[in-house]
C-alpha cells in the first residue's frame, strides 16, 4: 500500500528552483529517508509533503489525498493521522511538557483527564524522559529534552504516519541510538511509516529501509542501502565513504 | 472491519471482548461502559483479544488500567497475536513506574507573596545594575570621539525618530485641535477670546507636546527596541556579540540611547508647531481670530522658556524611553512569550516613568518661579 507519492514535484523560491522534478513513492510500514548536502531541500520537501508549503508544480499524494487540492476536512483528518516532529522540537512555550503532549488529546478526543494523564506519562516514558520532567516548561529543558518531547508529542495520538526532521541530531549519542531503538520498535508494533530527514549515519544504517538522496535538484537515488555504492555522485561517494 | 467492546456478566464471571481495530478515539465510551458494570461480587476477568486486528498505545494502556485495576482478582488476558502482545508489554513495561500523585507541590499563599516580592526585588537589583552597567560602558566609550558609533546611531535617529515624524505630527496636531476647541466654547462664554493664544501656548508648550511626544516614542519606538533586543537574545545574537567581543551596550544600547536623546527636542518642537496650527485653525473658525492675530499675540504673551521648559524636557524623557526599552529587551528569557510579555512592560513602565519625570520638571520649574 502506497502511503505518500511524490510525482514530478518542482518547487522553487523565486527564480531559484530546488527541486526540479522529484519521483518516489513510500510504502506501508516503511522506514524512509531524505538525505543529501545542505540546502539541497531535504527540510522543505518534508514542509510540503505535511502542507506548510506549497509545491510549483506536480503532485503530492498521502494516503491517496492530493494535498495540494484538498478539501478544508479531508486535510484537518490526514493531519490528525500523522505526526511531525520539527528539528527544533517546536514545543509551545506557554505551555509545560505534558500540557503539549495532553493538547491533541484534549483537542481531538474526549478522553477523560486520568486517562489523558496516563497517555502523557506512557508517551514520556518510551521516549526516555522521566514523569517528573512533565511540569516543565520548554524554556526550562535542555535541547535535547525539547526533542524528546517533540517526538512525545508528535506520537499522541498513535499516527499511522510519522515526519521526523533531524531526529538524532543534538541528541547525544546514547539518547541518539535509543531513539533508533524506539522508532523500530513502534515501527514493529504499530505499524508505523516514518519519513524522516537525517544526517547520522549510524541512524541510516540502523533504521532506513530505503532512501532518496537528491543532489542538485533532483532524486541522485532512490531504493536501499544496499546498492548505493554504484551511485555516481559526489555527496554519496563522500558521505558514504566510510561503510562503502 | 466493525469495532465492538462488549460485556459480559454473570456472577462471578467477567467477559470484556474488544474486535476489530480500536483505536484511541473508542475508548472514552469503552470507559463508561465498564464503569457501569457491577464488578463487586466478580472474581474471574477475561480479557478477550482474539478478535482484534489493530490497537493503539491509548487502547494498551486502557487495558493496563483494566489488568491494574482487578489485580487482587484473577485477570485472564486471551490474546494470540505477537503484535498486540509486544504493544501491551511496551505499555506495561513504561507504565510500572507510574505515580499519580507526582504533581508539584502548589505553593502556599504566603509563599505566593514572599516570591512576588522577591521577584520585584530582583527585577530592582536587574533594573539598578543595568544602569551601572550603562554608566560603565559610557564612561569606557565616550571617553573618545573615535567610539562613538555614528553608522549606528545615524540608523537609529532614523528608524525611531525620523520614521516616527508623521505619527507624531499627526497625533499632536489633533491634540492641538482638540484641546483648542473644547476651550474655545468656554472661552466664548466669558468673551475672553484672544485668550486661547495665551492658553494654548503655554499648556502645549510646557506640557502637552512633550508628554504627547514622549508617549507615541514610548508606544512606537520603545517597544521596538524591547523586541528586537529580545529576539536578538533568543537567537543568541547577543552572545555571539559578546563572544566575538563586540560589548552589546556599545553596539546596541548606547546608539539608540544616544538617537533617541538627540532626536526628541526635534520631534518635540515639530510637535509643538503642529499643535499650535491645531489650534489656530480652531481659532479662526470658531473664534474668528485670524491667523495673523493669533501670531501677534502669540509673540506677546507666550515667553520663549515656556518653549524651553518643554524642550529641555526631551533628552530626559528620550534616556527613559529608550534605557526602559533596552532594559526589558535584555530580560527577556529564552520562550517567545516572554518577548510579548517584555515589550507590553517596555510600554507601560516607559510611559509611567516619564509621567513621574514630567511630575518632578513641573514642581522644580514651578519652585524654581520658570
Amino acid at each position: 500500500m502506497q502511503m505518500i507519492k511524490v510525482e514530478n514535484v518542482v518547487t522553487a523560491f523565486g527564480n531559484r528552483i530546488i527541486h526540479d522534478g522529484l519521483n518516489f513513492t513510500i510504502k506501508k510500514g516503511e522506514i524512509y529517508g531524505l538525505l543529501g548536502p545542505s540546502g539541497c531541500g531535504k527540510t522543505t520537501l518534508l514542509r510540503e509533503m505535511v502542507m506548510l508549503q506549497k509545491i510549483r508544480s506536480g503532485k503530492i499524494k498521502i494516503l491517496g489525498k492530493d494535498v495540494a487540492n484538498i478539501r478544508r476536512k479531508d486535510a484537518q483528518n490526514l493531519r490528525r493521522q500523522w505526526g511531525v516532529l520539527f528539528q527544533f522540537g517546536a514545543l509551545f512555550s506557554s505551555l509545560t511538557l505534558a500540557e503539549n503532549i495532553a493538547l491533541p488529546l484534549v483537542e481531538y478526543t474526549r478522553l477523560s483527564k486520568k486517562m489523558i494523564d496516563e497517555i502523557v506519562a506512557f508517551k514520556l516514558s518510551i521516549v526516555g524522559l522521566k514523569q517528573s520532567d512533565a511540569y516543565l516548561y520548554p524554556s526550562e529543558i535542555s535541547g535535547g529534552m525539547r526533542k524528546k518531547a517533540g517526538l512525545a508529542r508528535a506520537l499522541a495520538m498513535d499516527p499511522k504516519l510519522l515526519f521526523l526532521d533531524e531526529p538524532t541530531s543534538g541528541l547525544d549519542p546514547i539518547s541518539a541510538r535509543e531513539f533508533d531503538a524506539l522508532i523500530l520498535k513502534l515501527r514493529a508494533m504499530l505499524g508505523l511509516t516514518v519519513v524522516m530527514v537525517t544526517h547520522d549515519l549510524s541512524s541510516i544504517y540502523d533504521t532506513l529501509d530505503r532512501v532518496a538522496i537528491i543532489d542538485n535538484k533532483k532524486i541522485a537515488y532512490e531504493g536501499t542501502l544496499d546498492d548505493i555504492a554504484s551511485v555516481k555522485s559526489e555527496f554519496v561517494q563522500t558521505f558514504f565513504r566510510e561503510k562503502l | 472491519m466493525k469495532k465492538v467492546f462488549s460485556i459480559e456478566c454473570s456472577d462471578v464471571n467477567l467477559l470484556l471482548k474488544f474486535e476489530g481495530k480500536v483505536n484511541l478515539y473508542e475508548v472514552p465510551k469503552y470507559e463508561k461502559k465498564l464503569a457501569k458494570v457491577q464488578t463487586n461480587s466478580i472474581k474471574n476477568i477475561t480479557i478477550d483479544l482474539s478478535n482484534v486486528v489493530e490497537i493503539d498505545t491509548t487502547v494498551a494502556i486502557f487495558i493496563y488500567n483494566i489488568q491494574k485495576k482487578f489485580a487482587s482478582k484473577k485477570v485472564n488476558l486471551v490474546c494470540y497475536d505477537e503484535k498486540l502482545l509486544s504493544t501491551l508489554e511496551l505499555v506495561q513495561e513504561n507504565m510500572l513506574h507510574y505515580n499519580e500523585n507526582v504533581k508539584p507541590k502548589k505553593l502556599s499563599f504566603l509563599q505566593k507573596i514572599g516570591k512576588i516580592f522577591y521577584d520585584y526585588y530582583d527585577g530592582l537589583t536587574a533594573f539598578i545594575s543595568f544602569f551601572g552597567q550603562l554608566f560603565a560602558s559610557n564612561l569606557r566609550y565616550l571617553t573618545s570621539f573615535k567610539n562613538i558609533r555614528y553608522k549606528e546611531i545615524a540608523f537609529e535617529i532614523n528608524e525611531s525618530a525620523i520614521k516616527a515624524l508623521p505619527i507624531v505630527a499627526l497625533t499632536s496636531f489633533l491634540i492641538g485641535l482638540v484641546i483648542a476647541y473644547q476651550s474655545a466654547y468656554q472661552l466664548k462664554i466669558y468673551g475672553a477670546n484672544i485668550y486661547i493664544v495665551d492658553m494654548l501656548g503655554i499648556s502645549i508648550f510646557r506640557e502637552l507636546a512633550p508628554v504627547i511626544t514622549a508617549i507615541v516614542i514610548a508606544g512606537r519606538s520603545g517597544s521596538a527596541f524591547a523586541s528586537q533586543i529580545g529576539a536578538m537574545k533568543i537567537t543568541q545574537e547577543l552572545d555571539a556579540m559578546k563572544t566575538m567581543g563586540f560589548e552589546p551596550f556599545a553596539f546596541l544600547v548606547l546608539p539608540r540611547i544616544i538617537a533617541l536623546i538627540i532626536m526628541m527636542p526635534i520631534l518635540i518642537f515639530v510637535a509643538d508647531i503642529m499643535a499650535m496650527i491645531g489650534g489656530m485653525i480652531v481659532a479662526n473658525v470658531d473664534l474668528s481670530i485670524s491667523p495673523e492675530l493669533f501670531i501677534e499675540r502669540f509673540s506677546q504673551v507666550v515667553a520663549a522658556k515656556h518653549f524651553f521648559v518643554g524642550i529641555v524636557k526631551g533628552p530626559f524623557f528620550a534616556f527613559l524611553i529608550a534605557s526602559i526599552g533596552i532594559y526589558r529587551g535584555l530580560m527577556v528569557k529564552d520562550d517567545t512569550q516572554s518577548i510579548g510579555f517584555n515589550t507590553t512592560k517596555s510600554v507601560v513602565e516607559a510611559i509611567f516613568a516619564v509621567i513621574v519625570c514630567d511630575a518632578i520638571f513641573s514642581i522644580a520649574f514651578t519652585n524654581l518661579g520658570i
